[in-house]
């Protein structure tokens, strides 16, 4: 299974914003989609940073006038992006080693979606189930 | 008037396309504590279970026991069977909303996706679904021809459905005899002389597709000896990286059982079957009937993604395969419905958990929703779809209770039944389809097998005194 499969039912809407908003703003993105990550893009739709829970408890902790800052300021710039078709079991690994809860999909360059490591996880699982339900099956321990 | 849901008013459901994933959409409407819900299952085949009929291997009888399930979610009061209706054709989404509080798509991924490679359209390149299709007497498959004279065969792709296709081509006459494979198939493949069969991996063992018992069976043919590579089988430096990292015993298990293969001496058995890893076709060449004569292959090296997934990259080693017929089985996609928003690069129904969504404003349209492999892509097996529609049935329920609905005028069964008997008198109700279930089990124990499928629509009416 891959990254596709996800994206197929999360109806291709991204939160974004832009690295000149301010942080005021991001979480009321965050607040109104209740997400835990804004993917922070550039002038040409293309992925520029993250922007997390963790991003801003951390500055917060340093500032706290923070709000007024801008996203550019303390959105994480080292990201990592997936491709529609990257294996969820190498996403999930890479996600659970560089501790990362969010990666943005790309298209050729083009933003085309997100996957948290719930929703990873969440595909697995129901992968797993799935699989254990088909194989209950041919052994005959159901119905 | 009560809110529908409850006693005196049902929640009344269109669930369109009776394959796993509408039977499960109905089984968790029905599970829904406190609802009462009354739910209409569409098909435009006479028959129900989908792919179960049409894609479950034949040799895999045992994975159609979960039919037994779906049974039982028809043993419902609230269920009804409108076989043999189609939607766009016998009835209109118009229709339904005017009779429904709620519409579920559940058509599946009913198309091939092509490989782009010039050749792809000679004479004797078919997807693989058409001869799947074709050996499970889909009615509309059963004028196919695939011609198996040929000697050589090449199936690209290591999904289940490409291992299916090499299995059947390799079983014996005495081994198919024993299956409900059509009648047809089963006449065609006893006169076969296919000899030699290729299937052809993008990608390295630890990254195919096929699940390990799978594989396994492929090494277990009394017909065909299983031949590997023992360079293509060897998990590259990268893949080794991972696979020791990971310590993903599944997959150590599958470079294993592949690893054997490499090892294996032929025993001279009548058919041998190649697998193939890190090779793609670019190119199939024709004959100059336009007859498809073989494949031009490029070796693949994997490199890493970003995020780690390890894929294919060509390199500039190219090799020729004769091979007469080709089957491409590298992926599958959704069929748009007319009326309904669809996503074209994922291939489903634009949905977000379930709830089709307009495509502009991407707000959820009150009362349509998808499931199965039209919502999500062709991935997973049958009993994926059970968690998949769970969460489209827990995004009804919550819409249910905030009353985003359809608006029918005519929220009724019995004139939801009328519409259905004018539009197509010739429907098949549940009760119908267990007649002809009876009928096909009885026409199969004379010859010892499970079943002897009606392959034509007519022959199934007919049968019903019709």
């Amino acid at each position: 299974m891959n990254i596709a499969s996800i994206l197929a039912r999360k109806g291709g809407k991204v939160a974004t914003c832009r690295p000149a908003e301010s942080i005021r703003r991001a979480l009321a993105l965050l607040a109104e989609h209740n997400i835990g990550a804004l993917v922070v893009v550039d002038e040409s739709g293309r992925p520029a940073g993250m922007l997390s829970e963790r991003d801003i408890v951390r500055e917060a902790a340093r500032d706290e006038r923070l709000f007024a800052r801008s996203v550019g300021e303390i959105m994480t710039r080292d990201v990592i992006v997936g491709v529609p078709e990257d294996d969820l079991r190498a996403v999930r690994r890479t996600m659970t080693e560089r501790r990362i809860r969010h990666v943005p999909v790309v298209v050729e360059g083009r933003l085309v979606g997100i996957v948290s490591i719930g929703d990873v996880v969440k595909a697995e699982l129901d992968q797993y189930l799935g699989e254990v339900d088909t194989l209950q099956m041919q052994v005959g321990s159901r119905p | 008037m009560p809110p529908p849901g409850t006693e005196g008013q049902p929640l009344r459901v269109a669930v369109i396309g009776a394959g796993p994933a509408g039977f499960y959409t109905v089984e968790h409407l029905f599970r829904q504590p406190g609802l009462s819900v009354e739910v209409d299952l569409y098909d435009r085949l006479p028959t129900p279970y989908g792919l179960v009929r049409f894609g479950v291997a034949p040799d895999h009888q045992k994975i159609k026991n979960v039919t037994a399930v779906f049974d039982k979610t028809a043993a419902h009061p609230g269920f009804r069977f409108f076989g043999h209706v189609e939607l766009g054709k016998d009835v209109t989404i118009e229709d339904l909303r005017a009779h429904y509080h709620q519409i579920v798509y559940t058509t599946g991924a009913q198309t091939d996706r092509r490989m782009g490679i010039p050749g792809e359209d000679l004479r004797g390149s078919h997807p693989a679904t058409d001869f799947v299709a074709w050996y499970n007497g889909h009615p509309d498959y059963r004028e196919h021809r695939f011609d198996l004279s040929k000697e050589r065969v090449a199936v690209v792709g290591v999904g289940n459905v490409a291992v299916d296709v090499v299995r059947i081509l390799c079983r014996t006459t005495e081994e198919l005899a024993a299956t409900d494979i059509s009648e047809d198939a089963l006449a065609a493949l006893r006169e076969s002389r296919v000899r030699e069969v290729y299937l052809l991996g993008r990608r390295g063992p630890a990254q195919a597709a096929f699940t390990n018992p799978e594989i396994r069976e492929l090494g277990d043919l009394p017909g065909a000896d299983v031949v590997a590579r023992p360079d293509e089988v060897e998990p590259d430096p990268l893949t080794r990286a991972e696979l020791e990292q990971s310590g993903d015993r599944s997959t150590l298990k599958k470079v294993e059982i592949l690893r054997e293969y490499a090892r294996r001496a032929p025993l001279g058995k009548p058919r041998t079957l190649t697998v193939r890893f890190l090779a793609s076709p670019v190119a199939l060449h024709g004959s100059e009937s336009g007859e498809v004569t073989g494949l031009r292959i490029v070796r693949n090296e994997l490199h890493p993604t970003a995020a780690g997934t390890l894929q294919a990259r060509p390199t500039d080693r190219f090799e020729e395969l004769p091979a007469g017929l080709v089957f491409r089985s590298v992926g599958y996609r959704g069929v748009p419905i007319p009326g309904v928003p669809f996503h074209d690069a994922w291939g489903v129904i634009l949905n977000d958990k379930g709830r089709v969504l307009e495509p502009d404003s991407r707000e959820p349209r009150s009362g349509e929703y998808a499931a199965g492999w039209i919502k999500r892509g062709p991935s997973g097996v049958i009993g994926t779809n059970k968690p998949d529609a769970a969460e489209t049935v827990a995004s009804m329920v919550e819409d249910l209770g905030r009353g985003r609905l359809l608006t029918p005028s005519e929220p009724e069964s019995g004139a939801a039944q009328m519409l259905v008997q004018q539009r197509q008198p010739q429907y098949v109700s549940w009760p119908d389809w267990q007649r002809l279930d009876a009928l096909e089990v009885a026409r199969g124990r004379a010859s010892g097998r499970p079943r002897v499928k009606f392959t034509r629509v007519e022959e199934m009416l007919a049968a019903l005194g019709r």
